[in-house]
């Protein structure tokens, strides 16, 4: 009795493998949302005319642009695999420490008075900069990202307390005024941005190398890195766009609401993540998709908006909305047919 | 064959495809590798043989550049290999199938062939589409490459990485265990591909625990033990026994493990029935059952549905129709922990989805069951489980620097003992095993047969479900599944020729074979 021997099979038999069927399938499932989204339109209008209006949808879209861009950002580094909860902040900090390095020190300003010219430059600047050092902590010191991002949100809300004083930044710079105001063809600047941000990311990462190996690193790291993508690379980098993109979104948040709140995007992270997976992405990586993500957030900003026309008081408007966003997740479970993971 | 390396590249001697020399590589105190090295000349078929935690893939990853030596040298046609950080360069030196899968679950099949060479600018996904599904056609795989790779078999996904890797078109192909999840049939056609391809001109490392597969395809074969280089001699020079000799450092004849145990009285409880189960597609109507200490084997093709029915006993399958009895109770369908708490124990075909948690230890990964009886009231000692995972170790020889490493550090046949060391641990009732000594080597498998047959002797009733005979010579029947049916039952003392004809379906009842 030695080696051992296989025996040898008769041709197979395959089961019978619904393969078109499966690939329209995977198709819809990106477009799982978008017959949610019919349904809040329908109800909206009958519930409030004015829902339908030029000037409330306008509103609506306007209202969930700050938002769509954490989640834009959150879900590119969900599906890389990694986490970052310290988005949230940064949506606050970026801002405040642009304003507040070219603002006089009697605005609640640091007194430095560097040209105002250079407030969107670094605003930028600090976040792709917390991108990064993430990006240390996580892939060089090998931290796990959940611990490292969720100091990181504590760190920079008392950076921002500390740098404004705990105070809110009203003496803001028209330039940074801008973005969050300005009317381009008749809709607000910020919905192109967001829009065009979205479609930009839904290209690059169903379209072009770089983007599908954020999917890789995300559904194998290890085999990513046998097929030659460099993923601590990617991930930094995803990481950096992260930051990126909660400073902009500071931006257009500041620009909106014409001052920095020293709590300013408090709370928002869990309301991005709710987006995220309601989207279809995946708290494991690898799956989901921007559009998705996208028709998450829209579904959320009109499930908000048409409670406020609803006349919900404003007590009970967060217990339900809360109850909305879990019921939503249960939804989302049992029409993609997969287990939420 | 392997000569050494001329010290001037000249047309008339060809330098060696590639020469590892001097390679010593530690992970914390366990030595992987120390000065060992390999030399395959060009266009060679070479085998690299040894037993589980040799160091075998450990060289794979240094020689493909997944890992730096902590000293030595590695050669490509005489040129050193390139820095660590140039992927590209490395791929276009070597090719390889690694042992551990590196087929992302998430992407489609499509993609995972064409992974980071997808093509410049905007992915044409129709186009993608279309080149891997000449790909797969190329190399006779017949999977639809639209599908999402997660859902794929072992087997299929198996075919998928080695038609991956030969499409690279690098003149050195690296197959760690390749065939380990494959049955005959897709060896074969495995073969004949590699042989083509040495045909014109491709150099081969080929690696696998089945050494007739050694002699069937590999012209020369080197030897490691213990991280060490053993030896290197021309396959034709090196008797069967001496290989052995080679790999396990004595020279001892294998045991035949288990082929002696009594046979089971009549008597004996039924300790799991199987009744007219149905599962569209995969089986119909089989009925089996075994007793008490019985020890039953269930082969098949890949196509027989031997696999799916072993995974409805388990309760990863809920069947259409038909009954799974255990130990006098009948678990719920489609229930994993049901089907535990029956007193099944199971042995799933792959280790690395369903067998382990890795980044566990391997003390927790082989006490998983038996938690509940380390301590009082759930609480877990952790000095009684330190001891239950010794007595493990050592039963069933598992090389692992102690207890506490995490499994995912093992080699690929030490994590497969510890996922059986963990079915037997619970001492089930009855036990299912699908493919038990996959990846295992020649002296392991002894040794774990050995602990299956004294599991069997102890009173538990076993069904081993795998294509090896060796596996199935212990026990005392064997069922042949064709097609979705039992078509054949032979009892111990089967000859080899008649089984494999029974699989085949040479001179079996053909009736069933229409199962859709
Ligand atoms: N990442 C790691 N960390 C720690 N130890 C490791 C790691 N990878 C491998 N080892 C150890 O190195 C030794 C050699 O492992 P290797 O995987 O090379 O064995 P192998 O010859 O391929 O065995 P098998 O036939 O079972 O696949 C083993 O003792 C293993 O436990
Ligand atoms: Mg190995």
């Amino acid at each position: 009795m030695t080696g051992s021997q296989t025996v040898a099979k008769p041709p197979a038999v395959v089961p019978p493998a619904p393969g078109a069927r499966r690939l329209q399938l995977a198709r819809f499932r990106d477009l799982a949302l978008v017959p949610a989204i019919i349904l809040l339109v329908i109800v909206g209008a009958i519930i409030d005319p004015v829902f339908l209006t030029q000037a409330n949808i306008t509103n609506v879209l306007q209202q969930q642009t700050e938002l769509s861009l954490l989640v834009l950002a959150e879900a590119i580094i969900l599906i890389a695999g990694k986490f970052d909860l310290s988005l949230e902040s940064t949506i606050g900090l970026a801002p405040a420490l642009a304003v507040a390095l070219v603002i006089p020190a009697a605005s609640n300003g640091l007194g430095t008075e560097v040209p105002v010219a250079l407030a969107i430059p670094l605003c930028l600047l600090t976040g792709l900069a917390i991108g990064a050092f993430n990006g240390l902590l996580i892939l060089r010191f090998k931290l796990s990202a959940f611990i490292v991002t969720l100091g990181m949100l504590i760190v920079l809300r008392g950076l921002q307390i500390g740098i404004t004083g705990g105070q809110n930044l009203f003496d803001i710079p028209q330039s940074v005024l801008y973005l969050g105001n300005a009317v381009w063809l008749g809709l607000p600047a910020s919905i192109w941005i967001c829009g065009g941000l979205f479609a930009v990311g839904i290209l690059a990462l169903g379209f072009f190398r770089h983007g599908r190996s954020v999917y890789a690193i995300g559904g194998n790291v290890d085999a990513a890195r046998a097929a030659g993508i460099r993923t601590d690379r990617v991930v930094w980098i995803v990481l950096m766009i992260g930051g990126l993109l909660a400073a902009l979104a500071g931006l257009l948040m500041t620009g909106r609401l014409g001052s920095v709140a020293s709590a300013q995007g408090d709370g928002m992270i869990f309301t991005v993540f709710a987006a995220a997976v309601i989207g279809g992405i995946s708290l494991d990586g690898g799956k989901g998709t921007l559009f998705g993500a996208l028709c998450g957030v829209l579904v959320l900003g009109l499930i908000n908006n048409i409670l406020t026309l609803g006349g919900v008081s404003a007590q009970w408007i967060q217990a339900i909305y809360g109850g909305i966003i879990l019921v939503a997740l249960i939804l989302a479970r049992v029409t993609s047919g997969k287990a939420q993971d | 064959m392997t000569s050494p390396a001329p010290t001037a590249a000249t047309a008339g001697a060809p330098l060696p495809a590639v020469a590892a020399r001097d390679i010593t590589k530690r992970y914390g105190a366990t030595t992987a590798l120390l000065d060992a090295g390999i030399t395959i000349a060009q266009g060679e078929t070479h085998a690299l043989v040894g037993r589980n935690g040799a160091g075998k893939s450990t060289l794979v990853s240094i020689l493909t550049g997944l890992q730096r030596a902590d000293s030595g040298e590695v050669r490509f046609a005489g040129e050193p290999a390139p820095a660590l950080s140039e992927r590209d360069a490395w791929r276009r030196h070597v090719a390889c199938v690694y042992q551990k899968s590196t087929i992302i679950p998430t992407l489609t099949v499509a993609e995972n062939l064409y992974l980071n060479r997808q093509g410049g600018g905007l992915i044409n996904w129709r186009s993608l589409r279309r080149r891997a599904s000449d790909l797969l056609d190329e190399y006779g795989v017949d999977v639809d490459p639209a599908r999402v790779a997660g859902d794929l078999t072992v087997e299929q996904r198996q075919l998928v990485e080695i038609a991956r890797a030969l499409s690279f078109g690098a003149r050195f192909i690296i197959l760690d265990e390749p065939t380990a999840q494959l049955d005959a049939a897709a060896i074969e056609r495995l073969f004949d591909r590699m042989r083509q391809l040495r045909d014109g001109g491709v150099t081969f490392m080929f690696i696998s625990h089945h050494l007739q597969e050694v002699y069937e395809v590999c012209q020369t074969v080197t030897v490691f033990r213990d991280a060490r280089h053993v030896l290197t001699a021309p396959v034709a020079d090196l008797p069967h026994d001496e290989l052995v000799g080679a790999m396990t450092g004595d020279a001892g004849a294998l045991l035949s493990s288990g082929a002696s145990r009594a046979s089971v009285s009549s008597e004996a409880p039924t300790v799991l029935a199987v009744d007219d189960l149905r599962l569209a597609g995969f089986y119909e109507g089989v009925d089996l059952s075994v007793r008490a200490g019985e020890m039953v084997g269930l082969i098949g093709s890949g196509s027989s549905g031997k696999v799916a029915l072993a995974e409805t006993i388990a309760g990863l399958r809920k069947a259409d129709g038909g009954t799974v009895t255990v130990a006098g109770s009948r678990p719920k369908p489609g229930s994993v922990p049901s089907a535990l708490a029956a007193g099944l124990g199971y042995l799933p075909q792959d280790r690395h989805r369903e067998g382990l948690v890795p980044l566990l230890s391997v003390a927790e990964n082989a006490t998983l069951p038996i938690a509940g009886k380390l301590g009082p009231a759930g609480v877990i000692a952790p000095a009684r489980r330190r001891a239950a995972a010794q007595r493990m170790i050592e039963a069933y020889d598992i090389k692992t620097s102690g207890p506490d490493q995490p499994v995912n550090a093992l080699s690929g046949g030490n994590a497969q003992k510890v996922v059986l060391a963990r079915a037997l641990s619970n001492d089930p009732k009855a036990l299912v095993m699908v493919s038990p000594t996959a990846g295992v080597d020649v002296r392991s498998k002894e040794s774990l047969l050995g602990a299956v047959a004294s599991a069997a002797s102890g009173g538990t009733g076993v069904l081993v479900v795998s294509d090896e005979l060796d596996d199935l010579r212990s026990c005392d029947r064997v069922l042949v599944m064709f097609h979705g049916r039992v078509v054949r039952e032979v009892s111990r003392g089967w000859a080899d020729a008649d089984l494999i004809a029974a699989v085949e379906g040479v001179n079996a009842p053909v009736e069933g074979a229409q199962v859709q």
